[in-house]
């Protein structure tokens, strides 16, 4: 007996009795179908998140004042301190430095005011931290010389100001009063971890330092952004930092006044924690597939008692304990492989449900299918079904021909 | 080897049931010569189904030797002994035992399945269904066929493999005596045709007068045998 005739026969078995195989097979395809679903919308959460930290910046390192607890007077970090950062000499895995001051501040337009923060910036805070304007131009060296009083808007201060997020270039807004000329409108960048980037205002470095945003020593700076020339570099980059920072502020050894922090420790963090959530759901998903496997058991179980004759009869015809063996498994991995692949596709409009969920509320997760998956999920359903269908079959196969042809 | 199709001497078979053992065979010996037309009646109980299922190979016996068609038969496995089964038995029951869901021309192909290296399964399954006289019934399933015409099916899947005898089970028992009478007919012309042993298993003593010879069975052994009427 050939494999193809087996499975034309498991086929034919199974299409007659139709409702009992759908109802069977039920249990794999919802297993199957939550599987599938768990994975894609798993994978597209990990895609999201991933997403939005490298929307902050490409290999993005930040650097601000204080270590651990133990250390006392932290020393502010400077201007200074940032213009040896940027030595290519000294530091030679940085390609970009950030240096900013921020503060609160109340801005207004016409009687509309918000407080907002104002984060005193330098031009290369546009490609270190990835901020784009939609409109006008970035703050430029003749804003940082000239200690200009121009201001860059982010869409919800503007919105908030102006009722609108575009053709706001040259106008001019107050900031605790002043008079600031607006140059441009930020890109909408929408939430992130760090709250909404879209609720604050650029203005240059130097005129925050003049006039808005006073600190004890005179150059000093809340932030420092750096960026490393590859994802691969930040350790290295971490590594020339720190050394930098300890030989300016003279610090003792093992006590940092600074911390560095990077990307790369988001990323990892994140990761960790889809990956932990993704196999939580796959194992409860993984759960509801053993169930179904039992279903099949049950059901090929009944149809072994209920089919004894046949199988006497077969065997009287000279069926080898082989031949029913072979029989029996063909139509219970035939039954769970249906299932698995309706399964796919039931997992695959659940996911598209979700992902529209999940638009429909601007979160940005688009569920991932990946082959991966369902070759794995097909696989799988079908050794479900060679699993829980060796006991029946084994049963079936072992039957004596003598008591199975005299059952009633 | 021996002339005989079916030899069979001092069979004994013994079924353990709990504690008791119940002696279904009791030191049997038959011999039925090649192209020889058989009847073995007895009372229920006399050991006539174990000995069916001893010829056809369908159950091995506690002791004592049997040979089919020159094959020692009662030291084989199980898987030797559906091949012997295949190759050298057609079974005809009293209940049809088709397969309900498989056409007439699927039902006899079936045993040819099982065998090995068999060319031209269809054909020869077509060619058995034309012989007992279905050949305008081959796509039909059983429930389409009345009970004569199912048993004349399972006649013709008996027959499909050419086996050297063929154990009939009370193959009329489920008929009316008009479908009986032409199935007894259709066994005795394959007789007669191909030369075909055949062995009938019967209470009615209507139907074992059809045969040659009616071996009588009672607790287990041969009670005595009586001539029958097809010389």
């Amino acid at each position: 007996m050939n494999i193809w005739r087996s499975f034309i026969e498991a086929l034919e078995s199974l299409i007659s009795n139709k409702l009992r195989s759908s109802l069977t097979i039920l249990g794999i395809v919802i297993g199957v179908g939550a599987v599938i679903a768990m994975l894609a919308i798993g994978q597209g959460a990990e895609e999201s998140i991933t997403g939005s930290i490298q929307g902050i910046g490409t290999n993005l390192m930040f650097v601000f004042s204080g270590g651990s607890e133990e250390v006392n007077n932290p020393k502010p970090l400077t201007l200074g301190d940032a213009e040896a950062i940027a030595d290519p000499f000294q530091a030679p895995s940085v390609i970009g430095v950030a240096p900013t001051l921020q503060g609160n501040a109340e801005v207004s337009f016409s009687g509309e005011s918000t407080v907002t923060s104002v984060i005193g910036v330098t031009p290369d805070f546009s490609p270190v931290r990835n901020f784009n304007v939609s409109e006008g131009e970035f703050i430029n060296e003749v804003h940082m010389l000239g200690q200009a009083a121009v201001v860059l808007l982010g869409t919800e201060v503007a919105e908030d100001l102006f009722g609108r997020k575009a053709g706001l270039t040259g106008e001019t807004v107050r900031i605790e009063g002043q008079p600031f000329r607006v140059i441009g409108i930020l890109e909408e960048k929408g939430g992130s971890s760090f709250g909404s980037q879209d609720d604050q205002v650029l203005i240059p470095m130097t005129t925050a330092q003049a006039r808005l945003i006073r600190r004890s020593t005179r150059d000093s700076v809340d932030v420092i952004f750096i960026q490393a020339i590859t994802a691969e570099a930040v350790p290295q980059a971490t590594e020339e930092i720190a050394q930098i920072l300890r030989a300016r502020h003279r610090t003792a050894i093992a006590e940092d006044d600074f911390t560095i922090f990077n990307q790369q420790d988001f990323l990892e963090t994140a990761a960790a924690i889809t990956g932990v959530l993704t196999i939580f759901l796959g194992g409860i998903a993984g759960i509801s597939l053993l169930v179904g496997g039992i279903g099949i058991m049950n059901i090929m179980l009944v149809s072994v008692i209920e089919r004894t004759r046949e199988i006497g009869l077969r065997k009287a015809l000279g069926a080898r304990k082989k031949d029913i063996l072979v029989q029996f498994l063909t139509e219970s991995s035939l039954l769970s492989l249906s299932g698995g692949l309706i399964g796919i596709l039931l997992g695959w409009i659940i996911s598209l449900i979700v992902g529209s969920i999940a638009a429909a509320n601007d979160a940005d997760i688009t569920p991932l299918i990946g082959m991966d998956a369902v070759l794995l999920a097909t696989l799988f359903s079908t050794a479900v079904g060679l699993f829980f269908g060796l006991y029946p079959a084994n049963r079936a196969a072992n039957l004596e021909p003598v008591e199975a042809l005299r059952y009633e | 080897m021996s002339e005989f199709v079916v030899e069979a001497r001092d069979l004994r078979k013994v079924y353990i049931m709990g504690d008791v053992e119940v002696h279904a065979l009791r030191g049997l010996s038959i011999t039925v010569d090649p192209g020889e037309v058989v009847s073995i009646m007895g009372p229920s109980g006399s050991g006539k189904s174990t000995l069916m299922n001893m010829i056809g190979c369908l159950d091995r016996p506690t002791s004592g030797d049997y040979w089919l068609d020159g094959e020692r038969v009662e030291n084989l496995n199980d898987d030797q002994l559906a091949s012997i089964r295949n190759r050298k038995v057609g079974f005809v029951f009293q209940t049809f035992n088709l397969l309900p869901r498989a056409t007439a021309l699927a039902n006899v192909e079936l045993p040819l399945r099982y065998a090995e290296k068999v060319k031209d399964r269809r054909k020869r399954a077509k060619e058995a269904l034309e012989a007992v006289g279905l050949g305008d019934r081959i796509k039909h399933r059983p429930n389409e066929l009345s009970g004569g015409q199912q048993q004349r099916v399972a006649l013709a899947r008996a027959l499909v493999t050419n086996p050297a005898i063929v154990m009939a089970d009370e193959p009329t028992g489920n008929l009316d005596s008009k479908s009986g009478d032409e199935i007894m007919e259709l066994l005795l012309r394959m007789n007669a045709d191909n030369g075909t042993t055949l062995i009938i298993v019967t209470h009615d003593p209507e139907i074992a007068a059809f045969t040659q010879r009616i071996i009588h069975i009672r607790d287990g052994v041969v009670e005595h045998e009586t001539k029958g009427a097809k010389q």
